[in-house]
């Protein structure tokens, strides 16, 4: 009995630590936010004594952060709309419809969902370089919406395999069109898959670095992540102006996190079981 | 027109919509070609889309890799980058630490492994703790990169944790050392990628059968034994999948920790692979250069996609 009880502590205990390591470094961003940079180096650790906003007030205010914030949430919301409309069409077709070389594209799929971007990176800048869209945000949307679709189209096959062949039958025979098929038939019930994967790549395309870092050059055209990793190699002393950024660069992804955790781990763990 | 309803059920119940629609539109005498298109149809954008961004760039960089010269005047030069970048000694160490890098995935699987295996057995407030160590995952790695720069300093927050310990020992200068800094890199990778093995695992472990476990314990065995001999091998399949899908980031993805953490210094010493990419192709303007690190780089993740294709393929994931 004592022994069950005491191994039961032990587990508490190996979680309790192991959660701490998780939250330390995040605390730590927070906490230094609110020290003036004095504070700061007299005492790194302490809690913050003298709670200040300062730092935060100070990086919106020096720095185009929130013009770097608007450029991340154009760039997500594009890049995320464009990528899961393609891959949802392209789903539809390779899940309800006959297709030549079927087999063969979603073996490519899946090629393509591991390929390193840095790979690709190089002559995607050539590319733009000749059309002239560096410093644009239309050049890195065309990028990540390529990134994005082939673990689209991995994660909508297998969501819209479970969707009942019957229902396809029945509108089949109300005459539906394959395209009214999909928007008011298969789309609605897709919904809660469709949020999980909208999820999943907002995630990635918000915490993108190298891409943003290496297209947009312009400080008024980087992304939220672009910005903070170019500001740092300037401005490296100021660290409770930095972490008051690189706080304020995580707020969007834990407010999500927050609000919509079990899409967070379905998303993120899909076809991943079994 | 009961003839053709009955084709049309009996095309359903083959599985094969595409032919249902197709009948469908054959009865209305109509726009037949049309519906035989749609499939090719819907999936043009996603084809366009894969071959602007896969397909072309995958032939370019291998083409490129055989010239050298700046973006708007390449000139062919056969092989000779790859003999300039295989004699480059930033390259080599670039390389190794990539592969030291590689260490990190192992650790990864057993701790992760281990701490699924304790939640599991958790009953009280395992979500809680699934939730706390998911955290890291999700966060931008421009931010916790910048975070770690900082703790990891000789005068930073882990130092002093460890001195306050009393850990001295302990306490090494984590990022101004050319021996240690890439490990450092190493350790925030495994402190942000961990919590992805743990839910993994906890999954898997939740698709158990009980009865399976129930019958282990039945039989008297320990609790070692029951992990090692009845739960691991079950879970095997994901645990194969998180290990490659591990090595191929800590190959291919490690790009912002270096760039923020430590600028592949000191020196060239926590240099990797991506970073040596960036650095000759952006910074330095060397395009045939960096495109033959990145050929090197495919080949090599070439090998892990390889494999992972593979255990796909066997699990029918395809």
């Amino acid at each position: 009995m004592i022994t069950a009880a005491s191994r039961a502590i032990g587990r508490h205990i190996v979680l309790i630590l192991l959660s701490l390591v998780s939250l330390y470094p995040i605390w730590f961003v927070l906490q230094t936010a609110l020290k003036s940079d004095r504070t700061f180096e007299l005492a790194p650790t302490a809690l913050p004594s003298h709670p200040t906003l300062g730092n935060f007030i100070n990086i919106v205010t020096q720095t185009p952060l929130l013009t770097w914030t608007l450029n991340s949430v154009i760039v997500t919301v594009s890049a995320v709309a464009v990528a899961t409309l393609v891959a949802l069409l392209a789903s539809f077709a390779l899940v309800f419809g006959t297709f030549k070389g079927r087999g063969a594209f979603l073996k490519a799929d899946l090629v393509f969902m591991v390929v390193p971007p840095v790979v690709l990176l190089l002559p995607m800048f050539i590319l733009m370089f000749t059309f002239r869209m560096l410093n644009t945000l239309q050049a890195v949307i065309i990028f990540y919406v390529g990134l994005l679709v082939p673990f689209s189209i991995f994660f909508l096959v297998n969501f819209l395999r479970t969707v009942p062949r019957e229902i396809i039958e029945a509108g089949t025979m109300d005459g539906c069109s394959p395209w009214r098929l999909l928007w008011r038939i298969v789309s609605p019930m897709a919904g809660a898959g469709i949020f999980t994967l909208v999820i999943v790549n907002a995630v990635y395309v918000w915490n993108e670095t190298l891409i943003a870092l290496v297209f947009l050059q312009s400080q008024g055209k980087r992304t939220l992540m672009a910005g903070l990793a170019e500001y740092v190699g300037r401005f490296s002393s100021d660290e409770p102006l930095i972490l008051a950024g690189a706080f304020l660069s995580m707020v969007p992804m834990l407010v999500l996190y927050f609000a919509g955790q079990r899409y967070f781990i379905r998303g993120f763990t899909a076809g991943m079981g079994k | 027109m009961a003839q053709m309803t009955e084709q049309t059920s009996v095309n359903v119940v083959e599985g094969n919509v595409g032919l249902a629609l197709r009948a469908r539109s054959r009865r209305r005498g109509h726009a037949s070609s049309k519906h035989r298109w749609w499939p090719y149809l819907f999936a043009l954008p996603a084809l366009v889309t894969l071959g602007l961004v896969f397909v072309y760039p995958l032939v370019a960089v291998v083409r490129d890799s055989f010239y050298s010269g700046t973006v708007s005047h390449l000139a062919y030069t056969g092989l000779s980058n790859y003999h300039l970048v295989f004699t480059n000694p930033i390259f080599i160490q670039s390389l190794l630490n990539n592969l030291r890098l590689l260490t990190t995935v192992p650790v990864m699987a057993v701790i992760a492994l281990l701490v699924a295996l304790v939640l599991n057995e958790v009953v009280r407030g395992w979500r809680v703790y699934r939730f706390v160590v998911f955290i890291p995952y999700i966060l931008p790695a421009v931010a916790m990169g910048l975070c770690f720069a900082y703790l990891l300093q000789e005068s930073g927050s882990v130092n002093g944790i460890l001195n306050d310990l009393h850990l001295h020992a302990l306490a090494f200068d984590w990022l101004g050392s050319e021996q240690l800094s890439i490990y450092s890199v190493g350790g925030v990778v495994i402190w942000q990628q961990l919590g992805f093995g743990i839910v993994l695992f906890t999954a898997g472990l939740l698709g158990l059968p009980e009865e399976v476990i129930e019958a282990a314990v039945m039989d008297g065995t320990n609790w070692w034994q029951r992990q090692w001999h009845v739960v691991i091998p079950q879970l095997r399949r994901v645990i194969e999948l998180f290990v490659v899908l591990e090595a191929i980031t800590v190959l291919s993805w490690v790009f912002t920790y270096v760039y923020v953490i430590t600028h592949g210094g000191p020196g060239t010493s926590s240099s990797v692979m991506t970073y040596y990419i960036w650095q000759n192709g952006f910074e330095f303007g060397a395009v045939g250069v960096a495109a033959t690190a990145a050929v090197i780089l495919l080949v090599m993740a070439g090998i892990l996609i390889a494999v992972y294709v593979t255990i796909r393929a066997r699990r029918g994931d395809l």
